[in-house]
């Protein structure tokens, strides 16, 4: 799902009317000057995660100790409008890939009731390729999660969260129902939370390992029995979603990191990082270097440095290099000279035609073959996708029968602009934003990789004679 | 599951999910809210908040292309046939789901609209297989009209040279559904058909991506009397109609505009004929009747038009089998036993499907021999007002405006199976206007909720008393739009007279309460198509008392229910039956006279909310069956007693004398005299303790109930198919 919205909000100046608040962001109370220049590495005081690694008890007595759970109450009593507006002034964007403001998503809840109860939803399914920094959340650190759920139930007046956790995830869905279990017997969930005269409840819904029901709607589908099939926007969960109730979807990360925006002050997140991209954020580091990681760094820090400080270097050296998905499988990969020079935020990414979409970074080195690893993508997303619109249904079978082919070489050059349009076809015109993460891989291959594509062409015409798909044209 | 109270929210706050009703007379007059301005390709127009896009260019004559979109089905939004460019917002729209906003500007033939909906038609047909000149849809199918017109001039598929197409196999749900899933594009119009307005959630889809596939989960047949709808929304050729299949194509027919008289309602349908032969029947839209929908009896039983008919006069020979004669035999015969007959021993019984002219006729001819004899086969009773108010026996609400009822109380009625498209009605109420249905009598299978109040028909008397202790009661008094259903069969029982009398009763209770004066409460549901005509006419209602006097002479009008039976009258009682079918009537007749079947004639029909409709004679009667009222007319001439009729502008002129409802076509007269129907009733408020019983239990039941469905393979099948159905553990 990663960087759908991202993509619409950078799409052109003219469009800016439809994403008016988010430009209130750098024009409106909290506006932010350009003064740093360097990002990164992080001090070990300002990491918010202290036990990403499990080195340290994850239940509640060694969360306790971390600092968790620390003057809960007084966060609560401190009401609603302080709570979004401390995460306002953060700057905080959805962790989960579209990049939201996430004090502008909680202020859409606070509506005048209509009688409805509310609800959060925590979007647990981590199922981008890639990415797996949830995970070391919930089974290393679950009581920052199920924090984070009451104080943003309560800034947007929510009855209950349920967190709509993966299948596979069955320790982390076991760390964490236990740590739900030790929140109620402590009195920090439930009735009279935290002694804040708040009910909440707190709720676990395994999914059943469905790569579409990451989509927000489509998890609500699931969460109520149905088939995770995501719905049409409008209306949005904000005023239908779960159980046809208020409701607002967020990432594990986004909410886990609330409690301390809120001890620490919205300011403090917001030193981190670029304007409009402030915060620390948990990188995922995998593929070809040295030592792959999750860690957690301030955002905008070049990536080049972020993968020699932090995962050991790319195998080989950094000229071995030869392109990044810089932030899970649906992002469009970028080649070396690109690699070098950007920095890992949402706007940076989005200037070199990428996503930091879960900042899930893949490294290729020279001995991947690119086009597999791109097809073998799109056959995840052929898999995935739920069948209910026609465009990524019939358009992501197509594009992933292309693409084994040109894997070969056994296609016609032309057929390289073809796979681009229908790419263009898929993307936009579907339901959900799987469509759009299914086409951005092969953009991106398109994009970079061409020359490598027509080598192959013309070496199998070299060998084979002319590929059947010529004849068509 | 439909029923929640969201979607019943969602569904009256957004008149994009509700379906467009017409205008009724009785419907609240709601504030009108403030209309949006919008423009569509820069023209404006006015629409009320929530319309969607799609609904706001269909008012300024622009269609947009759609699949999956229906104007009578829920909203779904995964075609992307629909998609539109709207200024200022990046991506292409879904018209048919997306509510218009002020100021809002659609271009609905810009670069970026045709492009989508190319794009979207290119991925339709990669997997659509090219089977166009073999399949059934052809001349008639969405995809194959909208690829003309919206989609690309060439193939770009080179994949059709590696992996080809894709492949799913079919699924047999039934003998009516033909299924060619390797058609289907995905629209799930039958699914939502399936699971909102038939009420069987049978079809879904299965497999994700492109291994997705609609079908009913395991293998099993699409139990439903309205199944054949599926068919007429398929926008391509992956459900196609089984027992048409091969026969012809759209362009060859004839098509004629006609009513079915299978059930009650007259639903409104067309005649698709070639080389006079009828070859298949669909639903012309009546909002008032059936809107687009017909059950299945009605769109399958007319493979029953050829088998069975009557295409020759015949007469017993002297070992009382019967043989083909000349016309000129069999209506001299038949008019020499008129008139030999005394008066007072002479009985005409017309049967379900006689049209008001032959009813009028034959009643014509008896009075001119000097006998009121003129009798219906079904029964009702004629204590209190009888027949003389037409109120008592009409379906008074009105069909299209028991959709607006609040509460249903159905009493000795399994409407599902005796007037299907009511039955929509009200599970349309049901589901969109939270209406509580309650239903005394045996418990069926209504698709929807009721409470069940109990088999007996006490509780009748004690709803009317007002000393009910059920909780019904309370429900009825407190609602604003109640509806009684009665169902016309419980009126044969002994009890049937007290049965009426109480029901008007509580119907009259209530409808007196009503703020608004117009609402009527009281329903009778008739089960054929000719009663409401022939009570309309005079006929008596049932033959009970003249068939015990012992007729010398019996005139079978279509009257093949089986109520009079050699039997039942004297050894030397001469039987003459007119009728379009060699069925019970004619099995036990002296003398045969082929008439003409509702395809076969202009006709004219009265529905069970009292709407004189005609039907148009599509083919011509086959062999030498002649139009019912000529044959009487022929024979009035013979006995000497002419009829003052020569064509049918006369015969209609003689029907308007008798009632000008009967041919005001179209159209329903306002029914009055409620309260002295009530007064009269009164007297009749005997106690009454039986059971109530219905004879269309479940779907067996239904398929095969009067001559022309007993006579259709198709019926036949169908009946099969559900019993076997029955014994599987699915």
């Amino acid at each position: 799902m990663a960087g759908a919205l991202t993509r619409v909000i950078q799409g052109s100046k003219s469009h800016l009317g439809i994403v008016g608040p988010l430009v209130n962001i750098n024009n409106g109370s909290v506006r932010y000057q350009q003064t740093k220049t360097k990002f990164g590495p992080l001090a070990d005081s300002d990491r918010i995660f202290t036990n990403l690694y499990g080195r340290h008890d994850w239940r509640l007595k060694g969360a306790l100790k971390r600092g968790d759970w620390y003057k809960t109450k007084e966060i609560l009593l401190k009401g609603t409008d302080w709570i979004v507006n401390e995460l306002k002034t953060s700057g905080l964007r959805g962790r989960g890939g579209a990049g939201f403001p996430t004090g502008m998503k909680w202020s859409f809840m606070n509506k005048p009731s209509d009688g409805r109860p509310k609800y959060l939803v925590v979007n647990a399914d981590e199922g981008e390729p890639g990415t797996c920094k949830d995970r070391e959340i919930m089974r290393h650190d679950p009581h920052k999660l199920i924090e984070g759920c009451l104080i943003a139930g309560r800034a947007m007046g929510a009855q209950a969260a349920y967190i709509y956790i993966r299948g596979e995830f069955y320790n982390e869905a076991s760390n964490l129902q236990v740590a739900i279990a030790e929140a109620y017997q402590a009195g920090l969930i439930g009735r009279n939370a935290c002694g804040s005269g708040y009910d909440f409840d707190v709720f676990v819904h395994r999914g059943a390992g469905a790569y579409i029901c990451g989509e927000e709607t489509a998890l609500i589908e699931s969460i109520e029995g149905k088939q995770g099939k995501p719905r049409l926007k409008p209306p949005f969960p904000a005023d239908v979603g779960l159980f046809g109730c208020p409701t607002t979807v967020n990432n594990v990360e986004t909410i886990a990191v609330s409690p301390t925006i809120c001890r620490r002050g919205g300011s403090w997140f917001a030193s981190f990082g670029r304007p409009r991209n402030s915060g620390t954020k948990l990188f995922n580091i995998s593929g070809h270097v040295n030592t792959p990681c999750t860690v957690e760094e301030e955002m905008s820090i070049p990536l080049k440095e972020l993968i020699e400080r932090h995962a050991g270097g790319v195998t080989g050296g950094w000229d071995n290099l030869l392109a990044i998905i810089p932030g899970g499988s649906s992002t469009p990969l970028i080649p070396k000279d690109v690699c070098s020079t950007v920095m890992m935020d949402f706007d940076a990414l989005v200037a070199a035609q990428t996503s930091l979409g879960t900042a899930a970074i893949i490294v290729m080195d020279r001995s991947t073959d690119i086009v597999k690893a791109i097809a073998r993508l799109i056959m995840f997303y052929k898999h995935e996708s739920c069948g209910q619109c026609t465009p990524c249904r019939e358009g992501v079978s197509w594009m992933n029968k292309i693409i084994y082919r040109f894997v070969e070489g056994n296609a016609s050059p032309k057929e390289i602009d073809m796979l681009w349009e229908i790419s263009k076809q898929i993307e936009g015109h579907t339901i959900c934003a799987l469509g759009d993460g299914a086409a951005w891989p092969v953009q991106g291959l398109i994009r970079h990789f061409r020359p490598e594509l027509e080598r192959r062409m013309a070496q199998h015409a070299a060998a084979h004679g002319p590929s059947r798909a010529e004849r068509l044209y | 599951m439909l029923r929640q109270p969201l979607t019943r929210a969602l569904a009256l706050s957004s008149p994009a999910r509700a379906a467009p009703l017409a205008v009724r007379r009785y419907a609240e007059i709601a504030p009108q809210p403030d209309k949006v301005e919008v423009f569509i390709d820069d023209k404006p127009v006015y629409v009320p908040p929530g319309t969607t896009v799609l609904q706001a260019a269909a008012q300024v004559g622009v269609e947009i292309p759609r699949f999956c979109y229906h104007e009578r089905l829920a909203v779904a939004g995964n075609c992307r046939m629909c998609l539109v460019e709207v200024e200022k917002s990046p991506k292409p729209v879904a018209a048919c789901a997306m509510p218009v906003m002020k100021g809002m500007r659609v271009k609905t033939n810009s670069d970026l609209t045709r492009k989508a909906r190319e794009g979207v038609m290119e991925f339709l047909l990669v997997n659509h297989p090219l089977d166009c000149p073999i399949c059934d849809q052809g001349g008639e199918c969405d995809l194959q009209d909208q690829s003309m017109a919206f989609g690309s001039d060439k193939s770009r598929f080179t994949d059709i040279h590696f992996s080809g197409k894709r492949a799913v196999e079919d699924k047999d749900v039934g003998p009516l559904i033909k299924t060619i899933m390797t058609r289907c594009i995905h629209c799930t119009r039958c699914i939502r058909f399936a699971s909102e307005v038939a009420g069987v959630d049978d079809l879904g889809t299965t497999g994700r991506g492109t291994d997705m596939q609609v079908g009913t989960y395991v293998e099993k047949m699409f139990l439903s009397e309205l199944s054949g709808n599926i068919i007429d929304l398929c926008p391509v050729g992956a459900l196609t109609s089984k027992p048409y299949s091969f026969a012809a194509r759209p362009w060859e027919t004839r098509r004629i505009d006609s009513v079915d008289v299978l059930d009650p309602l007259g639903s409104n349908i067309v005649v698709s004929t070639r080389t006079n032969e009828v070859l298949r029947i669909l639903p012309r839209t009546n909002e008032e009747i059936n809107e687009e929908w017909l059950s299945d009896k009605s769109r399958f039983a007319c493979d029953g038009l050829k088998r069975q008919r009557l295409v020759t006069p015949l007469m017993a020979d002297s070992r009382g089998n019967l043989t083909p004669v000349d016309w000129e035999d069999a209506v001299v015969a038949a008019a020499r036993a008129l008139r030999d007959c005394p008066p007072d021993k002479l009985l005409a019984v017309a049967g379900d499907m006689a049209d008001a002219e032959s009813l009028v006729a034959l009643k014509d001819l008896l009075n001119r021999l000097g006998s009121e004899n003129a009798c219906t086969e079904q029964y009702f009773p004629l204590e209190g007002a009888g027949i003389d108010l037409r109120s008592t026996y009409l379906l008074n609400t009105g069909i299209a405006n028991v959709e607006d009822a609040d509460f249903v109380l159905l009493i000795g009625t399994n409407v599902r199976f005796e007037a299907p498209l009511l039955n929509t009605r009200i599970r349309k109420a049901f589901i969109h206007k939270d209406t509580d249905v309650a239903l005394i009598g045996p418990k069926v299978d209504l698709t929807y909720d009721y409470v069940h109040v109990g088999e007996s028909a006490s509780i009748v008397k004690d709803l009317a008393s007002g000393t009910s202790a059920h909780e019904v009661l309370r429900k009825l008094e407190q609602a604003k739009r109640p509806v009684v259903i009665l169902g016309a069969d419980q009126l044969k029982t002994q009890e049937g007279a007290a049965l009426l009398a109480y029901t008007q009763e509580l119907a009259l209770r209530l409808q007196d309460k009503l703020e608004d004066k117009n609402w009527k409460v009281l329903n009778v549901l008739q089960r054929t198509a000719s009663q409401v005509a022939a009570l309309d006419i005079g006929y008596k209602p049932g033959v009970g008392a003249l068939l015990s006097a012992g007729p010398q002479v019996v005139y079978l009008l279509g009257a093949d229910s089986g109520v009079v039976t050699r039997e039942s009258l004297p050894k030397d009682a001469v039987v003459i039956y007119q009728g379009h079918h060699g069925d019970a009537g004619a099995a036990i007749a002296d003398v045969v006279l082929p008439g003409a079947a509702y395809t076969e004639k202009r006709a004219t029909y009265v529905n069970a909310e009292g709407r004189a409709q005609q039907t148009l004679p599509a083919v011509t009667p086959p062999g030498q069956a002649r139009e019912d009222w000529k044959i009487i007319r022929a024979i009035s001439e013979v006995v000497g007693v002419r009829l003052p009729y020569d064509n049918l502008d006369e015969v209609r002129d003689r029907l308007s004398q008798i009632s000008p409802a009967l041919v005001t076509y179209g159209d329903v007269q306002n029914n009055n005299y409620f309260a002295q129907a009530r007064a009269l009733a009164q007297s009749l408020q005997k106690p009454v303790s039986g059971n109530l019983d219905v004879k269309l239990k479940t779907l067996e039941d239904y398929f095969m109930t009067d001559a022309i469905s007993r006579a259709s393979p198709t019926m036949a099948k169908c009946v099969q198919a559900v019993l076997k159905q029955k014994q599987s553990t699915y």
